[in-house]
């Protein structure tokens, strides 16, 4: 991983429409049998429409990717066909070099968040139908490139683990006399929305101030802090404790309101909202602050 | 090389419970998985866990529904063992800060689903999975358990000895997907196998991508039993279009099914007079299929599952993700509008045959989750009963592996005196490897390897040898054609209502696709992040596994559970109380049977008819 570069991080990439062997189907690559919605040929007569996807490309160790370049993919439209099911499409139909994370296709895993159309988005929850075209599919800017769409994530894991993200509680008991502790649901409500992080990194991605500072703990793993630190089952001191860890120099102050993290959210989480309202508890806690 | 106490392959739920116990055991522990943690498929699980957790149910209530949802096919330690650890080991997780949802008292929420006598499915929202995988991590950072994420374990470390029962295993050998290396693991105490479903082996499936049966295949090759593989649960209520899961939560909170004449058919048509929506997951399965076949489906292809009547709020609080997945997945409002659902592939109750404590037959690997077979689901695993299965059995598996004592158990496991040959069946080809010429194919992975001394470097070896054939080959066949072929072959003919003569088409596809592999190739020429490598050593799993699927549902000739013969359409207990296992033997897939343990702690179950 040590002759990464960093992508272009705007729309003004270069780009190269005419790159060898992306620009047009191969026919020995076509398919036989099965579903059929998926198995045409190159040339689809499916709903008599094509979608043009124009993709980064980058690999530090072959001839003629070292260069970050864009392919362009013309594979057929489907009604319902999303990001995901584009570049997948091109991988298995005409090179199967392109290389994506992608898994649970229901976005719960949060693996396949792309830069597409100039906006951070999970691949598998985009839909074609909604984007100009030709669609411009990016890896997430901000972070280094491995190959392709794919971004070394190392820094968003190494934030994340930052802010201690476990519950914290008097010792556990032993197993045998574990005694259900209780929670409201309006407590359970309070911190309903901030639980449902799949950790795909496009606040991270898309926060001007993470771009710029490194040690920033960024959204993501702010929001899992307050996770824990408005969970009432946590007792009161650990709630300090969190609090000490956030306000500190590259935590919750640095966040100046700009709400893009909140903006390309996938699961709709309020991280701005939950930023600033850590910064109030951290104010009214009356702690030092930066 | 790497070295640890303990190695899981795997890092779902299954995976982060048992390295959580070994770890708790004293064991240095370390998890290799192709994913990282949080991306596991654990996080797809939407309903929730079974636990006999309130007052007025019971760990034996939970046993019996569960021995009943499994058709008999279950073993009664293994049940017994599920349902008296689940309701600890989900307090364990309360107590690990899962965020269930609560009632008013504040007491963590339980919910009616199919097959269950008592409302005992623990949830936390329609993402009960995601929580709970979300938690075990948290547990992972916080106990500094080293994790190698995007490592693929391709091999498994395993003497050769003749007899499987005699062999050991010392590690395993990964793949550093991002570099491109590969290195042994070498495991002093034991490997956990904890590697996720097989269900890519299919078309139309709720699971992910990664679903690969790599930890089947693996544990196969290595002489370990593959255990009521043709036991497929198709889940009612996947997306037409996507296969993505729409919970079983939503007929808990009082869902219902109709027909494009609208009638409620689990009544109507008495498929389940008495549970209706909330029967087991596989009669609701084969009613839906069977309004299909006879002109009453939507558009030919679905059903209708309507949660409306229930109201926003109660939707918007207990399964307001179904909103979501309906939105974005089928670009249908489920506040407004009835959901298009129809039968997916969802998961594999058989697996890798393990006892109690998660043991193989080998010395020193392990198998829990859905990877394994204990076996707890029997025909048909009941819906909220796999998470609670990962918790338990991950921990025991955990535990097992680092050398604390869980007693003697009551499950054999491998090839022994207590089974029984299958002689009967007639193969339509020859499955497995015999007959193929593998000495220069780029398939070939040799047998399981020589002595304990260095038998983790000679399969580190062999393993590097295996990658550079396939990333030296130039042309020949690519593993995206393969595995469409595979899937298409088990979803046409391995589905839910399966025949002889269906099956047997299934086994010759699936011995094409073998002969293709042979010539397999690597297109991109990359080592880094090279997933068409992985992909296609995928593909060969697949292959492996699938084999054994419609093995074990041609030589099956009844109707338990999920499996369904059109020649034999009723549960045959004089023949079939016994489980299938299929053991790779040197290339040459054998078939043998051992019985179903119905005697529990205290009492024998004996088999009933099944209706809900």
């Amino acid at each position: 991983m040590s002759t990464q570069q960093q992508q272009p991080e705007t729309q003004e990439a270069p780009e190269d429409p005419e790159m060898k062997g992306a620009e047009s189907p191969v026919d020995e690559k076509e398919k036989e049998g099965g579903d059929i919605d998926q198995q045409t040929t190159p040339e689809p007569e499916l709903e008599g429409e094509t979608v043009h996807i124009k993709v980064f490309r980058y690999d530090p160790e072959v001839e003629g990717k070292q260069e970050p370049r864009f392919d362009d993919f013309h594979v057929p439209f489907k009604k319902g066909m999303t990001v995901l099911d584009a570049v997948m499409y091109a991988r298995d139909t005409y090179d199967s070099s392109l290389t994506f994370r992608h898994s649970c296709r229901q976005a719960v895993c949060g693996s396949d968040a792309f830069f597409v159309n100039g906006k951070q988005r999970l691949g598998c929850k985009t839909q074609i139908a909604d984007l100009e075209q030709p669609i411009r599919i990016e890896p997430l800017p901000h972070q280094e490139v491995v190959k392709d769409l794919v971004v070394d994530m190392d820094h968003f894991y190494d934030q994340m683990h930052t802010v201690e993200p476990y519950f914290q509680n008097e010792d556990t008991p032993d197993a045998s006399d574990l005694e259900e502790q209780r929670q409201s649901r309006e407590n359970r409500e309070k911190v309903k929305m901030s639980t449902r992080c799949i950790w795909c990194g496009a606040c991270m991605s898309s926060c001007n101030i993470a771009a710029g500072d490194n040690e920033y703990l960024g959204p993501a793993a702010i929001n899992k802090a307050y996770k824990f630190a408005m969970d009432d089952r946590e007792p009161e001191d650990v709630k300090e404790h969190r609090l000490r860890i956030l306000e500190q120099e590259h935590g919750v102050w640095r966040c100046q309101t700009q709400f893009s993290c909140t903006e390309v959210c996938p699961k709709d989480i309020p991280l701005t909202e939950h930023i600033q309202e850590l910064k109030r508890e951290a104010v009214k806690k009356n702690l030092k602050f930066w | 090389m790497y070295e640890h106490d303990v190695i899981v392959v795997g890092a779902g739920g299954a995976g982060l419970r048992a390295a959580v116990a070994a770890d708790e055991a004293g064991a240095d522990v370390a998890l290799v998985s192709k994913l990282h943690p949080v991306r596991s498929h654990t996080g797809a699980a939407e309903g929730g866990i079974n636990a006999a957790l309130q007052e007025g149910d019971d760990w034996e209530l939970h046993a019996y529904d569960t021995m009943k949802g499994s058709d008999y096919l279950g073993d009664a330690p293994a049940v017994e063992t599920l349902a008296q650890d689940a309701p600890e080991d989900t307090m364990r997780l309360e107590h690990w800060g899962m965020p269930f949802s609560r009632e008013e008292d504040g007491t963590v929420s339980q919910r009616p689903f199919g097959g269950l006598s008592y409302p005992r499915t623990t949830y936390a929202g329609a993402e009960t999975g995601h929580h709970l995988l979300h938690t075990m991590y948290e547990q992972v950072v916080k106990r500094g358990i080293e994790v190698y994420d995007e490592w693929y374990v391709m091999d498994l470390a395993v003497t050769d000895e003749d007899d499987p029962n005699d062999r050991e295993c010392h590690g395993v050998v990964a793949y550093d997907v991002q570099s491109g290396k590969i290195e042994g693991f070498k495991a002093n105490r034991g490997v956990v196998l904890a590697a996720g479903g097989p269900g890519q082996a299919f078309d139309h499936t709720t699971n992910a991508v990664s679903c690969t049966g790599d930890g089947h295949a693996m544990a196969y090759r290595a002489g370990v039993p593959l255990e009521d593989m043709e036991f497929i649960q198709f889940h009612p209520t996947s997306l037409p279009s996507t296969g993505v899961l729409i919970s079983e939560g939503v007929r808990g909170e009082g869902g219902i099914l109709y027909n494009n004449e609208g009638e409620r058919f689990m009544f109507e048509y008495g498929y389940a007079n008495n549970s209706g929506e909330l029967a087991s997951r596989d009669v609701v399965a084969r009613a839906e299929l069977t309004e299909v076949n006879e002109g009453r489906g939507v558009k030919d292809e679905y059903v209708h599952l309507d949660m409306r009547h229930l109201g926003e709020e109660r939707i918007m609080d207990r399964l307001e993700n179904i909103l979501h997945l309906a939105e974005d997945f089928e670009g249908v409002d489920g506040l407004i509008e009835p959901m298009p659902v129809k039968p997916g592939q969802h998961y594999a109750m058989g697996g890798i045959e393990t006892d109690e404590n998660g043991q193989t037959c080998i010395d020193g690997l392990y198998a829990a989750g859905e990877c394994a077979c204990v076996s707890v689901h029997g025909g048909n695993r009941l819906g909220g009963n796999a998470l609670p299965e990962l918790i338990v059995f991950g921990k025991r598996a955990g535990y097992q592996a680092a050398g604390k004592d869980l007693g003697e158990p009551e499950i054999q496991t491998g090839y022994g005196d207590d089974v029984e040959d299958e002689t009967e069946t007639e193969l339509p080809v020859q499955p497995g490897a015999a007959g193929l010429d593998t000495s220069d194919s780029v398939a070939a992975d040799g047998g399981v390897t020589a002595d304990a001394e260095g038998v983790l470097e000679q399969t580190v070896e062999r393993t590097r040898q295996r990658v550079d054939r396939l990333m030296d080959k130039d042309d020949g066949v690519q593993h995206s054609e393969i595995r469409q072929k595979l899937q298409n072959a088990m979803t046409d003919y391995v589905n839910v209502f399966r025949t002889e003569d269906g099956i047997k088409k299934a086994l010759r596809i699936i011995r094409e696709c073998r002969e293709e592999y042979q010539d397999v190739y690597v297109d991109d020429p990359s080592r880094t992040f090279n997933t068409d490598l992985q992909q296609t050593i995928e593909t060969r799993n697949l292959i492996d596994v699938a084999e054994t699927i419609a093995l074990g549902a041609l030589v099956r000739n009844e109707f338990r559970g999920a499996h369904w013969r059109q020649e034999n359409q009723v549960r045959d207990d004089e023949n079939w109380l016994k489980h299938t296992l299929i053991s790779w033997d040197d290339g040459e897939p054998k078939i043998f049977y051992r019985p179903v343990i119905l005697e529990g702690e205290d009492k024998t179950y004996e088999p009933k008819e099944r209706s809900y």
